[in-house]
């Protein structure tokens, strides 16, 4: 390899890097200032570069010069600064006195929007936009050709990186931030306008995250899939380079750019994985990423983000929970074969997210990535089935295994971090066990899986298989909020409320984190492993993001602040996809307009809604 | 009987010195609080003592037995309780689940997953409630406490494991003066109606002059003076760096209080 | 105006006269209407599918006009969303069996997805006509009794680009292809194939960026560093763009032989526009260019129809409800083991020419277009285009039996 290729090769790198740099920097400074983990965050970069591809082309019927591409891309970039500060007065700024994750919700909402109202304004099919005037060619580097534009990007991530630096240490403003990143609370005891920063925060996190998007059309054709491509490595950089650090992401930017540049080199696929497996492995040696800081414990005492008492069912509950057991049981009697269909579904997606929430409510272990078990289990199961020529019962049996196993073997590691940490440390062992699972091709049949995973014979009827679901499901859910209410899960309570007065009277935290983390890793492979058969096919989408996504809107609507709640989360999240998906096409803006709704009107989710109301009378 | 003894202990952070050849020595029921002004190592032999921090070097005895660099609820096992600064308690429970978490982890059943925790030790948390004054609140949910109560509270859990020595790190910050002397009186009459050692830092001197048996003095990391709480208010460098004119008549003040 | 009303009057006298063609003579078709459940991802894949079952409801009204289907029988598609995930689908598939009453079940886009479904087609006993998918798993190793496919396979189309370029003297070849079956399965292929069309031939470079995740620049870059003769090119939508784009400024297409599939198909060439590369071998589909009368009619139709221009997905559409209408009416049932005894060896006069389901793999001989990239004015077009018809580029029967036995 010579000298020229290495040099031209490294630069490609760094404007890779320079442009995940702009997008991310403006993520950090979201969560650092908001703690709102921001869904939306690659909408805003969808949307940046959409609303370019549209201006820029118009500021050219004027004059084809560069400095009205670069007018066209700032005001782009401006436009989406505005959505996003609409973003805050509409949506966020109700959502401040609830739990922090129902904002991620709430973003996710507008992500499910976002992408059906570009599909509406723009049209499916992909844009390519103009190219920058005077930067078309190519720039002779020692006998290679380089883009001259990217050369300009190159120069972008730094100058960004610089004016963030000038802002943040010469302006009220700036030095508001930072004050804010590193101790929310004292900004809020200065009396400082509080509202008015997060407006101005999220204006400057989504015009970063336009400016990205913008910059990119003389690159990419413009898709509505833009902002799924971009948000996860966004998060990714962010959480390398340290929550909240915005030279931090500059620098894990730049880490992940110059490894992808060589690494396709040696491993040609590397691009599907190398981003989670680097997180990985920063995330186990330096647990808050290069150059973040261990969150700041709170001064004051806070009121825990989970499940807050645990009430024994009175007369109403047992009667509800009467009714929706005869309900599931009665659907096979009463409902066609597409309604046992749908009952079916809903009670297994009911004990993947319980077991989701047993982790998040009762432990305050937020898992990102709880799917990964879940497939993990429908791989054991139909791999069983399919391959080693076992029949249904043992392999049902394999999939709770199985998805123990995993949960142990990853969750050793999770549960030594904390908070978004421990989030994204979830999200790239999920990502990664994907990767596995979709590359292997020889055994796990790659993204196309495997079919033929059917139930034994005398499971074969959609009843019958309905019935061993619900026993599966039900006793599953049963035994589980046992759990809850017994020492072990009273426990788990402790450590989440109090880590530090958990060690005092001699609660070793982290193991029973690790328990936990398995316990619900072995329900959701049990819930995966009756996926498996339900469908008769596996394959990578079941441990996939969206999936692990799906989970947290059913806890989050479902409300994780009360035991049962997830359970009615996940009958809502899929009653309403259910609703809309033969209605149209734009099923997912329903479905992310639903969740806002949701959101808004029951700001504490179902069972939140439900416990007010029977507090009230 | 010597409960617990600190032998040299060290410790500094990048080129701060926070604890120089810190040596004591506490007895069964006896108050020793440490005392010094801001900085001066106070937290950080406190944090050497309860395993929060490893010394660089020296020693904790329990007992007579090593449990230097132990973890926190390794020596918590050992039968020593603790408070906080800022009060550490599980806001999602009762003021009774509280206590009964405590004693189901000091018996070692955290990891049970068929009895209903509610159900365990009921009658013991009572019991510790009763002590510490707070029986008749047992069933409110702890976050509703006056900050006070909520301090007696994380007193009954620190007893809950039946502790042969008690750490309160400024046992009395955050509380309104009436409470402090109440808080203290009941702190002392717990250690020595049934042989608990406390080792406590304070700032409130009042506090301290009255229900020490002995004070340490802490300055920049270094023991300056040791003794009973007159001697140690005679000392005249205590007096000079630390107590000064005020804290003298604070002094007199509380003694005065207390036995008068 | 007036001239846009009369030729859109015009061409939806020709749509009509077309689909009249079919059965001449006939009154309008009454009575239950045969259900297909069509599942297809509406709302992911929306660049293709949408053309897709424009032309379905284009080509069915047209059927209907003309007496229907089973001596006078409306014919009528449900259209749902398959959500993109097999999860999703066969709920789907589930719901247009049971609620809506379908007769069969017909779509998909993704492999995956049409695995799934084919699968669950397999398991219920219905017959599952999937069009678009293009995996060869799915007529080969995993192909099953209910399960037909339309669209030229993965082995197809890398077959007809592969032969295009006979005559050719690149011998060191990188390939470039998104990572995913699709892409790997397509390299596999084009390893397999490229020898016998260019002996000596060698593959000096891979690359399999993630989907929908290109990292164009250190692509490229690692491509040019192998100094390749020829680029076989499987990627795709916007990975495509970005990957030409990149591409045609550091010079990597220039006096390169580059192979590539599907580029030329309409749905790619229009968001490439004026950055079309010249002088690709591609599969594609030169609307524009076809001289057959029923194809221009078809165009003159669609375009009135819906004010825009046809896409590769809308021939598959049309040519979808052509061939299900032959099928209905050779079978005159609805009743599965009828219809799946009668589709093979079922031959269907369509807008792309005669399409036979051939029996041994259920694999249709439907084709493509063959030819060159070329620039026209702002967008991309196809030089030299001719259509490469399926039934040369089939798998030979003996991989098919070795693949399926019992075939």
């Amino acid at each position: 390899m010579d000298l020229g290729f290495l040099l031209v090769q490294s630069l490609s790198g760094l404007a890779s890097a320079s442009s995940l740099f702009v997008i991310a920097s403006g993520l950090t400074l979201v969560f650092g200032v908001t703690r709102i983990v921001n869904f939306a965050h690659g909408s805003f970069y969808m949307l940046g570069a959409y609303v370019a591809v549209t201006l820029v082309p118009w500021l050219f019927e004027f004059d084809r010069s560069p400095l009205l591409f670069f007018t066209g891309v700032i005001a782009s970039a401006l436009v989406v600064g505005g959505l996003g500060v609409l973003m805050e007065l509409l949506l966020l700024r109700r959502l401040y006195k609830v739990p922090e994750l129902f904002q991620l919700l709430a973003t996710f909402g507008v992500v499910l929007m976002v992408q059906d109202a570009v599909l509406w304004i723009w049209g499916p099919v992909e844009i390519s936009g103009p190219r920058a005037p005077g930067l078309r060619h190519g720039v002779e580097i020692l006998g290679q050709r380089f883009p001259a534009y990217e050369l300009l990007l190159i120069g972008v991530g730094p100058a960004v990186l610089g004016l963030l630096w000038l802002l943040m240490h010469r302006t009220r403003f700036g030095i508001l931030i930072r004050a804010a990143t590193r101790d929310r609370e004292m900004v809020g005891a200065l009396g400082v306008n509080q509202a008015l920063l997060f407006t101005g925060t999220l204006f400057l996190g989504a015009f970063l995250a336009g400016l990205g998007g913008a910059l990119q059309i003389p690159r990419v054709a413009v898709s509505s899939q833009m902002d799924l491509s971009i948000i996860t490595e966004a998060f990714v950089v962010t959480v390398i380079g340290g929550m909240g650090s915005v030279p931090g992401a500059f620098l894990a930017a730049v880490l992940i750019g110059q490894l992808n540049a060589f690494g396709v080199l040696i491993f040609p696929k590397i691009t599907l994985v190398l981003v989670f497996l680097l997180m990985a492995a920063v995330l186990v040696v330096k647990p808050w990423g290069l150059l973040g800081r261990p969150e700041t414990a709170a001064g004051r005492a806070a009121l825990p983000e989970g499940i807050l008492a645990t009430p024994r069912f009175g007369a109403w509950e047992k009667a509800i929970a009467g009714l929706a057991i005869a309900a599931m049981l009665a659907v096979p009697v009463l409902g066609d074969g597409y309604a046992v269909k749908v009952a079916t579904e809903i009670l297994i997606f009911a004990l993947a997210a319980f077991s989701l929430n047993f982790l998040v409510g009762n432990g305050g272990i937020v898992s990102f990535g709880h799917a990964a078990y879940f497939g993990l289990g429908a791989y054991a199961a139909g791999l069983l089935v399919t391959k080693a020529g076992l029949p249904m019962e043992p392999a049902l049996l394999a999939a709770p295994v199985a998805g123990a196993a995993f949960a142990a073997l990853f969750g050793f590691f999770v549960v030594r971090l904390t908070g978004i940490y421990l989030a994204m440390l979830t999200l790239a062992f999920a990502q990664i066990a994907y990767a596995v699972c979709f590359q292997w091709v020889e055994v796990t049949g790659g993204d196309n899986g495997v079919v033929g995973v059917w139930p034994s014979d005398w499971a074969r009827s959609r009843a019958v298989f309905h019935y061993l679901v619900a026993a599966c499901c039900i006793l599953g859910i049963w035994a589980l909020r046992h759990v809850v209410y017994a020492p072990f899960g009273a426990t788990l309570r402790a450590a989440r409320d109090s880590e530090a007065r958990a060690n005092a009277i001699g609660i070793d935290a982290r193991t029973h984190r690790w328990l936990a983390f398995t316990l619900a890793g072995g329900a959701a492979g049990l819930a995966g492993g009756l996926y498996a058969f339900s469908k008769g096919s596996i394959d990578p989408t079941l441990l996939a993001i969206p999936l692990s996504v799906d989970f947290l809107a059913m806890i989050l609507l479902g409300g994780i602040q009360t035991v049962m709640g997830a359970v009615a989360g996940a009958a809502a999240f899929h009653a309403i996809k259910d609703f809309f998906m033969p209605l149209t096409d734009h099923w997912r803006f329903f479905l992310g307009a639903s969740i806002i709704a949701l959101v808004l009107v029951f700001p504490r989710g179902l069972g939140g809604a439900y416990g007010a109301l029977r507090g009230r009378a | 009987m010597t409960l617990l003894a600190a032998e040299r202990l060290n410790k500094a952070f990048g080129g701060v010195v926070a604890a120089k050849d810190v040596s004591f020595a506490l007895a069964e029921g006896e108050m020793l609080a440490i005392i010094g002004p801001n900085g001066a190592g106070k937290s950080t032999t406190f944090n050497m003592v309860g395993g929060q921090l490893a010394p660089d070097s020296g020693r904790v005895l329990l007992a007579g037995a090593d449990i230097t660099g132990q973890p926190p609820r390794a020596v918590c096992r050992l039968g020593v309780g603790r408070t906080f600064q800022v009060a550490q308690t599980f806001l999602s429970m009762t003021v009774l689940g509280n206590v009964q978490m405590a004693l189901i982890a000091h018996h070692g059943r955290t990891r049970e997953v068929v009895a209903r925790a509610e159900a365990l030790y009921r009658n013991q948390a009572l019991a510790l409630l009763d002590r510490v004054g707070m029986a008749a609140e047992a069933e409110r949910p702890i976050g509703e406490l006056a900050y006070g109560d909520v301090k007696r509270v994380e007193l009954a859990i620190a007893l809950a494991a039946s502790p042969r020595l008690l750490l309160m790190d400024e046992p009395t910050a955050g509380m309104a003066p009436r409470e402090r002397a109440g808080l203290m009186q009941l702190v002392a009459n717990i250690a020595r109606g049934q042989g608990i050692g406390v080792l406590f830092t304070e700032h409130d001197m009042d506090a301290v002059f009255a229900h020490a048996d002995r004070i340490l003095v802490l300055v920049r990391g270094e023991v300056i003076a040791e003794g009973p709480p007159e001697q140690v208010r005679a000392n005249a460098e205590v007096q000079r760096v630390y107590l000064g004119q005020s804290g003298h008549r604070a002094a007199l003040r509380a003694r005065r209080a207390a036995h008068g | 105006m007036a001239a846009f009303t009369l030729s859109r009057r015009a061409a939806l006298a020709a749509g009509a006269g077309l689909a009249a063609g079919l059965r001449p003579g006939l009154a309008p078709a009454q009575g239950a209407p045969i259900k297909v459940g069509e599942l297809n991802s509406y709302s992911r894949m929306a660049a293709f599918s949408v053309p897709y079952r424009n032309a379905i409801q284009l080509a069915v009204d047209g059927i209907n006009q003309a007496g229907g289907v089973m001596g006078g029988r409306p014919l009528e598609f449900v259209f749902r969303d398959d959500g993109s995930t097999p999860g999703d689908a066969v709920r789907v598939a589930e719901d247009l069996l049971t609620r809506e009453g379908c007769a069969f079940l017909a779509g998909t886009f993704l492999s995956n997805v049409g695995l799934a479904v084919a699968d669950f087609a397999n398991q219920r006993k219905k017959l599952f006509l999937a069009t678009e998918p293009l995996t060869d798993a799915l007529t080969m190793g995993q192909g099953n009794r209910y399960t037909f496919r339309l669209r030229p396979s993965t082995y197809m189309q890398t077959r007809m680009v592969v032969e295009a370029a006979r005559g050719k003297t690149a011998k060191r070849w990188a390939i470039v292809a998104p990572n995913y079956e699709y892409g790997q399965s397509a390299a596999a292929n084009f390893k397999k194939l490229i020898g016998g069309t260019i002996p000596g031939a060698e593959i000096v470079a891979e690359q399999y960026p993630a989907l929908g995740r290109v990292d164009a620049g250190a692509t490229v870059g690692a491509l040019a560093q192998a100094r390749p003769d020829g680029i076989f090119n499987v990627l795709f939508g916007a990975d495509l763009t970005a990957f030409v784009r990149e591409g045609n400024t550091r010079g990597l297409f220039e006096r390169r032989t580059v192979l590539s599939l599907l580029t030329g198909e309409p749905e790619y060439m229009i968001p490439l526009g004026d950055e079309c590369p010249d002088g690709w071998i591609v599969t594609g589909y030169p609307w524009e260019q076809v001289e057959a009368p029923a194809h221009k009619a078809f165009v003159a139709a669609y375009r009135a129809r819906f004010n825009d221009t046809p896409r590769k997905g809308s021939v598959l559409g049309y040519v979808t409800a052509q061939v299900v209408a032959a099928l209905l009416n050779k079978a005159g049932t609805t009743e599965t083991e009828a219809l799946v005894d009668a589709f093979p060896g079922l031959r269907t006069d369509t807008i792309v020419g005669s399409v036979l389901m051939r029996g041994i793999d259920q694999q249709s001989t439907m084709g493509t277009w063959v030819g060159e990239t070329v620039l026209r004015g702002r967008t991309g077009t196809m030089r030299n285009a001719r259509y490469a018809d399926g039934a040369d580029f089939l798998f030979p029967e003996a991989e098919v039996r070795a693949a399926r036995p019992g075939r």
